[in-house]
């Protein structure tokens, strides 16, 4: 088969959009995230390390106790604690953010790696648990195209629906988002009006932890079964970046989202469609960051961060 | 909160080696934790850093690369600008290293050598300034450009080894380099050998001093890094001082993945960089970014990687010490709390603690 003939097939193929949306499920909820913590004025480049350790405790908990709903409540958790210390180091001591954030992603790559073998008996990868079950609406099944995208899909597609819309209604519609804008265009301003800009800026990067590790928490506990040790094999910057893309907005960066996980499922149905050789598979790997790169490098300038996104506020 | 802060000339060498301080009885904690004794962890520790001839020469191997990466990093760190992306200037500096010298055969190792090295600092520099290019041209973030180049070469030298450089069976890997290209032992001991690739290590980090403090350049680059505006209102060109920087800190990172090539493995294989580009990260901060503070924390984390594989001896996985890197960055960004520490204790003790002179 030839490449045009391979890409025409992916595009009419509905596996070839069920994937895209798939792909994008974890850079939906990282870049959401993302846009949570920055609306608040701080940057939290650790959504790679947060990913990685909800997907790992997601696994861990359900693999200890047999019940995925544990397991993912863990996973949660495991994000909040690890957005927490991010959060507590930049707030209160005005770290700088960006080196307290990598300091998160070493952190939980050395927990992840050491906890392996005691949790798991093993390097490398999990056992595999059971997983958080696909939706299957019947009715939706039977309409042909649509019905193979959307009739047995992932619960995490509609965790991820109420997200984008919850998000986007907490940060433009209600008080709470006021302020956080507030908080992350004007935090002097703000603090005058008497908003707490250290309440606020807790309350938008613990969120960021909620979201990067749903994203995690799908790859391992919702797609796979298993917990891998190379995820999420740099999701949580192409997030960044989908964030970056999104300007700033839960739908922005869904959109993005898509874009990214495109590139991906395009990426998964090459390889599968053209019987290449592992040398060919490694070079289309190169696809999605490539991809990022260039929209990295072509957008950013063209959509704005919240002003005193990055800055330490300190009372004076 | 910063005014009642003092100046204190210790300070610079306090913050980062109580840094590390904390992160080592934090690091006992979780070893104890999983049921085992630390101190018979870190004795392991130290003898697989320090403890023999042999545990040595595994140590000053490693620290060669290591003190490249931190450099790299910490030099970026001087002029603002944060090199996240040496792992992957590292690989992009071997895989050039590799390319020159497997077609060094006929030429002479005092030709084959230099020009090997260098091919290796032009793949990093090039590299790097991609994302030096961007930062000045559109403004996108250098952590993300540079962590997506990291995956793109990944990649690039998983396709290399798989395909165009593939030889024999087992690991993908490419073939060797030539003879006259390696670099030769310093000193061999039993069957492992010290590469001399440490004291282009040294010479390094050296010229990286002497540049930072002695030259024009170094100058307009601390300046770019200390106050941007500033720098750009005093006539200094910050694009061109961004694609430099990066070019300069690409450049060590790949003159790190050439050594590594031509003193240690000889060859490249998928995943040859083994987190050394990260590794510069804390390198670079423990060492507060000056070439020679370097030195000496280049071979703290080579002593930590080196012992950590004894330690594993013992029952504790060697992950332990990339936990320690963690918490050592993660206090070396928050000094506040160690400084905020310092001075309590100089408050309550004054006569008797070191630097309490210093008023």
């Amino acid at each position: 088969m030839s490449w045009i003939q391979a890409i025409f097939e992916s595009l009419t193929s509905p596996l070839f959009y069920k994937l895209t949306i798939l792909s994008a499920l974890p850079l939906v909820f990282a870049a959401i995230g993302g846009v949570f913590t920055e609306k608040t004025g701080v940057v939290n480049i650790a959504l790679e390390g947060i990913i990685k350790m909800g997907a790992f405790s997601s696994i861990a908990f359900t693999y200890a106790t047999g019940n995925i709903w544990i397991g993912l409540l863990a996973g949660i958790i495991s994000g909040m604690i690890l957005a927490g210390i991010h959060a507590y180091f930049s707030i209160e001591w005005a770290a700088n953010q960006i080196v307290s954030a990598t300091a998160i992603i070493i952190l939980a790559q050395g927990i992840v790696g050491f906890l392996m073998e005691p949790v798991f008996g093993q390097q490398g990868q999990s056992d595999f648990v059971s997983k958080i079950p696909n939706v299957r609406i019947d009715f939706i099944r039977e309409i042909p195209f649509i019905g193979d995208i959307f009739g047995n899909i992932s619960l995490f597609f509609y965790i991820a629906i109420g997200v984008i819309i919850g998000s986007w209604f907490l940060i433009y519609k209600t008080p709470l988002g006021l302020r956080m804008r507030a908080v992350g265009e004007n935090p002097k301003a703000a603090d005058t009006l008497g908003i707490s800009v250290k309440g606020i800026r807790y309350f938008g990067v613990v969120m960021s932890g909620v979201m990067a590790s749903l994203g995690g928490i799908y790859l391992a506990l919702g797609d796979l079964g298993q917990f891998q040790e190379e995820m999420p094999a740099g999701k949580g910057f192409i997030a960044l970046a989908a964030m970056i893309l999104g300007n700033w907005n839960p739908i922005g960066a869904m959109w993005a989202a898509l874009l990214f996980g495109a590139s991906e499922a395009m990426n998964i149905q090459l390889q599968t469609l053209l019987e290449l050789p592992s040398a060919a598979k490694a070079l289309l790997n190169l696809l999605p960051f490539v991809l990022t790169l260039i929209v990295v490098g072509g957008f950013v300038g063209k959509t704005r961060p919240p002003a005193a996104s990055g800055e330490p506020y300190e009372k004076e | 909160m910063a005014s009642n802060i003092k100046n204190n000339k210790w300070m610079p060498f306090l913050v980062p080696l109580l840094a590390v301080v904390f992160s080592l009885v934090i690091a006992a904690i979780i070893i104890i934790l999983i049921g085992e004794n630390p101190i018979t962890a870190y004795i392991e520790m130290f003898k697989g850093a320090v403890g023999s001839q042999l545990s040595w020469a595994d140590n000053i191997t490693k620290m060669t690369s290591l003190l490249l990466t931190g450099l790299a990093v910490g030099f970026g760190f001087r002029a603002g600008v944060f090199n996240i992306g040496a792992e992957g200037q590292m690989a992009v500096g071997g895989i050039m290293a590799v390319f020159v010298g497997i077609n060094m055969g006929n030429v002479p190792a005092v030709i084959a050598i230099p020009l090997t090295l260098a091919a290796g600092i032009v793949g990093g520099a090039i590299w790097a300034s991609i994302a030096g290019f961007l930062k000045a041209k559109t403004g996108a973030h250098e952590v993300i450009s540079t962590i997506m180049l990291n995956w793109v070469a990944y990649h690039l030298s998983n396709y290399l080894v798989a395909g165009p450089l593939a030889v024999g069976q087992g690991v993908p890997k490419s073939p060797e380099i030539a003879q006259s290209a390696q670099l030769p032992p310093l000193i061999t001991v039993q069957a492992s050998t010290v590469p001399s690739g440490i004291l282009i290590a040294l010479v390094a980090a050296v010229i990286v001093y002497i540049i930072l403090q002695k030259t024009t350049l170094g100058y307009e680059l601390k300046a770019v890094g200390y106050n941007p505006y500033a720098a750009e209102y005093g006539g200094i060109s910050i694009s061109k001082n961004i694609v430099l920087t990066m070019g300069i800190s690409g450049g060590l990172a790949g003159l790190a993945g050439a050594v590594e090539v031509m003193g240690v493995y000889h060859r490249i294989f998928g995943a040859f960089t083994g987190d050394r580009g990260f590794d510069g990260i804390t390198i670079a901060l423990i060492g507060q970014n000056n070439p020679i503070g370097i030195i000496f924390s280049a071979f703290l984390i080579s002593s930590l990687r080196a012992g950590s594989n004894s330690m594993q001896s013992v029952g504790i996985p060697d992950d332990i010490v990339t936990i320690i890197q963690g918490i050592i960055i993660l206090f070396v960004a928050g000094n506040r709390i160690i400084k905020t520490l310092i001075v309590k204790m100089q408050k309550n003790q004054k006569p008797s603690l070191e630097g309490g002179e210093d008023k």
